[in-house]
């Protein structure tokens, strides 16, 4: 904590709705403690617009942990803004020098459709989710925990994909808007578990074929999902969908 | 007015002989039946997935974007189970008497003893379900000790439980959406409960899209909405979570249980501004290595490493040696505030320092990192401090709530056919919640509990047949649109949150870690001067149609207002200590919490009589055959 403040200009995409068009709106914001996050100065300029009966700038938000996946937006042309491994609401203003313009955007991408200004439309991510990225066991269906027992490595493999937020900076920050990142993560934690082989070909198939009927673009490389994601999900996790899909697709088990 | 509906029988018999004596649907009649299920935390996720599973049709609605954000996600440290894995003497019964002990004696015995009992097959299912729980070099589920336990049986999967037992829910949750018999209704948001011949029928939402109003239908009616922790504004609680689903239900005739009854968490980030917008959390299990202390000296300068260790008090473990940094949250919290009071305070002020200095030497950094990585991670992130070389400084506050909406035996409601479950219901934790036994709550009662039991209410109730413009049903939505016309007309000058945080700071005052007859009757005279103050002065800018946030935070305040009164009338009735309620006229000589079971052993249930009116309060007595109450010790 070190209770300093700064002043800074921000532009903020303002829309709407998702038909109508969009533009950036300046809005000064004075005397910003740098001991508080990014969503709360975004709190503190909206109490101003609200004050004077202007209409506040949309944004999801809901754990302000980091945890639930909800916020997100691009700063100055990063998703989730200049820290990396770190959510928007978990970035702190003391990462911003007085006088900054902060240039803040919606997460874009055709798959994710402006709902109003920062806030968009992330079901495409839940429908790859319902294409396959479970287990179908049953309630009450299961033996005992003990009975299958995992390698630690492979449940540390299976944790480090599954601690995947859904936020969707990874799309935002692809070139192409892929989802790969995200699908991959999923597919990665199932299959490197043993609960999940029986699974496995159907899942991967069922998951990357509704990925590209969403509109997501396809990875060619770029690597920027890896550098935007807040929980650090490594793009390794592309390489091995990639593999599974092959695997499926030629039939092998 | 309360029938509990306990089984007959021996405690540990309970249980089984209840679910042979209850009805069952046939499979062929099931999907004759629709089940609404507002709410997508463990509780609602879990619900709803294994009644489509049984062939139940089940509409799911939910306040977020998706079913995955519910703040069940945000969950840290771990599940409790009675596995007994680790052979350190833990059992059913032993789960049993820990949460009925340290919820102070104020909870149910039989649904207790059912949720330990339930407690293991949870684990088999998540891990089915590919949920990466730590693990062992053998292959095999590592545990973890928590509060007010003696034995290591929490489950964890970093510090990330909550998030993964949630995803394995939201798993099954969209394989029946996609596969079975769910229907999703994401950003919806419940504005009244359909009440058909005394019966719940339906419900009406809101759409945060489109800000229409939407009425849906059903045979039963499942509350999955959690707690109500922030009528604080401060908490650790999503910015979403809210009482409106569970007050509008109240005021359809659903009783209130134990409001009082709200737990304060020992080790949260402490707050830095006025304009701070929610509290962080610092999972219970850093204490399994972290020490907690003050300094000796009063009005301590100096840097909390330069402070010698003659000088510092380590006053859980002097105060209590057998579990020492491991006591409950309402003992640890309280002993947090009384170093403090008495100007001990970490810099001075309102912290206390949890260390972690001995077990880095211990164990190394990298053994800490591997733990709590994640957790030291966010704390730096907040703070600029970093915990592998200093100590954190922490506080309590609000968390969880115990109290919620009164359920049977079977999770049903004072309304036939509205069953309430997870944290929305105020049945297994008594005064005081354990560490790690809301996940195992919530999803005991979403898995196991309620399939059975709803499906008991089912083959007895019949099909609800409402049709869709009965005169109940039309009164739920006008009664609904009639207050949001009302709140887009005040156009006054105030912000929401800015009267919601003086809401919250009056409660945390009068009705936080301490509690006393003076401050409560003082609070219950402000909260109709604030009601009235946002009734008058509230301003929301926009339109009532479209995505309206404003108006969002607008609807759940004005219920958080009228529930308020409530939780303060609560207190102040409760003229005993117990739990996370703590009344300064009733502690011990040592400042322990002192329960009054002559005139308070039982559960309070409040029903709405009206506005204006004084609610009646019902009493259920709470009967102990087994876990005999005594005054709880940890020392």
């Amino acid at each position: 904590m070190d209770g300093k403040t700064i002043s800074l200009t921000l532009k903020v995409w303002r829309q709407p709705s998702a038909d109508a068009p969009g533009q950036f709106q300046t809005i000064p914001a004075k005397d910003v403690s740098t001991d508080i996050s990014f969503l709360e100065m975004l709190d503190i300029v909206n109490a101003g617009l609200e004050a004077r009966g202007e209409e506040p700038v949309a944004f999801d938000h809901d754990c302000r942990e980091g945890i639930c996946g909800s916020c997100g937006a691009v700063v100055n042309g990063q998703a989730h803004g200049p820290q990396a491994a770190t959510t928007l609401c978990q970035l702190h203003m003391r990462k911003f020098s007085d006088g900054d313009t902060i240039i803040i955007e919606p997460f874009r991408a055709r798959a994710f459709p402006v709902i109003k200004d920062l806030v968009v439309d992330r079901g495409a991510l839940d429908r790859i989710i319902q294409a396959g990225g479970y287990i179908s066991v049953r309630t009450g269906a299961a033996p005992d925990a003990h009975a299958v027992p995992v390698k630690k490595d492979d449940a540390e493999r299976a944790m480090d994909a599954a601690a995947c937020i859904g936020c969707g900076a990874c799309v935002a920050a692809c070139p192409n808007a892929s989802a790969s990142l995200f699908t991959a993560a999923k597919i990665t934690q199932l299959c490197k578990l043993p609960q999940g082989h029986p699974e496995r070909n159907r899942r991967v198939v069922a998951m990357v074929r509704q990925m590209d009927a969403e509109g997501f673009g396809s990875c060619s490389k770029h690597y920027e999902c890896q550098a935007a994601c807040p929980k650090e999900v490594k793009v390794e996790n592309i390489t091995l969908m990639n593999r599974e899909y092959l695997r499926a697709l030629a039939g092998l088990d | 007015m309360l029938n509990s509906k306990i089984p007959g029988g021996p405690l540990a018999q309970k249980w089984s002989r209840h679910q042979f004596e209850m009805r069952l649907v046939n499979p062929a009649n099931k999907r004759k039946f629709m089940v609404i299920v507002v709410g997508t935390g463990l509780a609602g996720a879990s619900a709803s997935a294994s009644l489509s599973e049984l062939g139940y049709n089940v509409k799911t609605f939910c306040i977020n974007d998706s079913p995955r954000r519910a703040h069940s996600i945000a969950a840290q440290g771990g599940i409790n189970a009675a596995k007994n894995y680790p052979n350190d003497g833990d059992s059913v019964h032993r789960l049993f008497y820990d949460t009925v002990k340290g919820g102070d004696y104020r909870a149910r015995e039989a649904n207790v003893h059912r949720l330990a009992e339930v407690s293991a097959a949870i684990i088999d299912h998540c891990a089915a379900q590919g949920v990466p729980f730590a693990r062992d070099y053998a292959g095999y589920l590592d545990n973890r000790s928590f509060g007010g336990a003696q034995v290591s049986r929490t489950f964890y999967a970093r510090g990330q439980t909550g998030q993964q037992l949630l995803l394995g829910a939201y798993g099954a949750l969209m394989k029946e959406a996609a596969g079975g018999n769910v229907t999703l209704f994401p950003r919806r948001e419940m504005a009244e409960l359909v009440v058909v011949n005394g019966r719940a029928a339906g419900i009406v939402v809101r759409n945060l899209l489109t800000g229409k109003l939407e009425t849906h239908l059903g045979d039963a009616v499942v509350l999955a909405t959690g707690g109500y922790g922030n009528v604080f504004y401060l908490s650790t609680n999503g910015k979403t979570c809210n009482v409106s689903a569970a007050w509008r239900a109240h005021r359809r005739g659903a009783c209130f249980a134990n409001p009082c009854f709200t737990q304060i968490h020992p080790t949260c980030i402490p707050v830095h501004g006025a304009l701070q917008s929610k509290l962080t959390l610092m999972s219970e299990s850093l204490r399994n290595d972290g020490r907690i202390w003050v300094s000796r000296v009063p009005g301590e300068t100096r840097h909390p490493n330069d402070i010698p260790e003659g000088d510092r008090n380590y006053y859980l473990e002097e105060k209590y040696p057998s579990f020492g940094n491991l006591v409950p949250r309402d003992v640890a919290s309280r002993n947090a505030k009384s170093v403090c009071d008495a100007g001990f305070g970490a810099g001075g002020g309102n912290a206390v320092y949890l260390d972690f200095n001995d077990a880095v030497r211990r164990q190394g950094a990298a053994a800490i990192r591997e733990k709590y990585g994640n957790l030291f991670d966010m704390y730096q992130r907040i703070t600029d401090d970093d915990p592998y070389t200093e100590p954190m400084m922490i506080f309590p506050a609000i968390h969880y709530t115990m109290g919620g909406l009164w359920v049977d035996y079977n999770l049903m409601s004072t309304v036939p056919g509205l069953h309430v479950i997870g944290e929305a219901n105020f049945s297994d934790h008594g005064a005081n919640r354990l560490g790690a036994s809301a996940l195992m709550q919530g999803l005991a009662d979403g898995y196991f509990v309620l399939p059975y039991t709803l499906g008991d209410y089912l083959a007895q109730a019949g099909p609800a047949k409402t049709p869709e413009d009965a005169p109940e049903v039309r009164e739920a939505e006008q009664s609904a649109a009639d207050r949001i016309t009302r709140l887009m007309g005040i156009r006054g000058k105030r912000t929401v949150n800015d009267i919601h945080r003086e809401l919250g700071l009056l409660l945390w005052e009068k009705c936080g870690m301490a509690r006393n007859e003076k401050g409560l009757t003082e609070a219950l005279g402000r909260i109709p001067e604030i009601r009235e103050e946002f009734w008058g002065n509230v301003n929301i800018p926009g339109e009532p149609g479209g995505f309206n946030q404003v108006l969002e935070r607008a609807v759940r305040l004005a219920d958080f207002l009228e529930f308020a009164e409530l939780m303060v009338l609560d207190a102040l009735e409760r003229r005993e200590s117990c739990g996370g309620h703590f009344r300064e006229e009733s502690q011990t000589e040592d400042g322990e919490a002192k329960r009054d079971d002559e005139n308070f052993s039982h559960v309070s249930a409040w029903e709405h009589a009206g506005d204006g009116k004084r609610p009646v309060l019902h009493k259920e007595p709470l009967v102990f055959e087994v876990a005999h109450p005594s005054q709880r010790s940890y020392k």
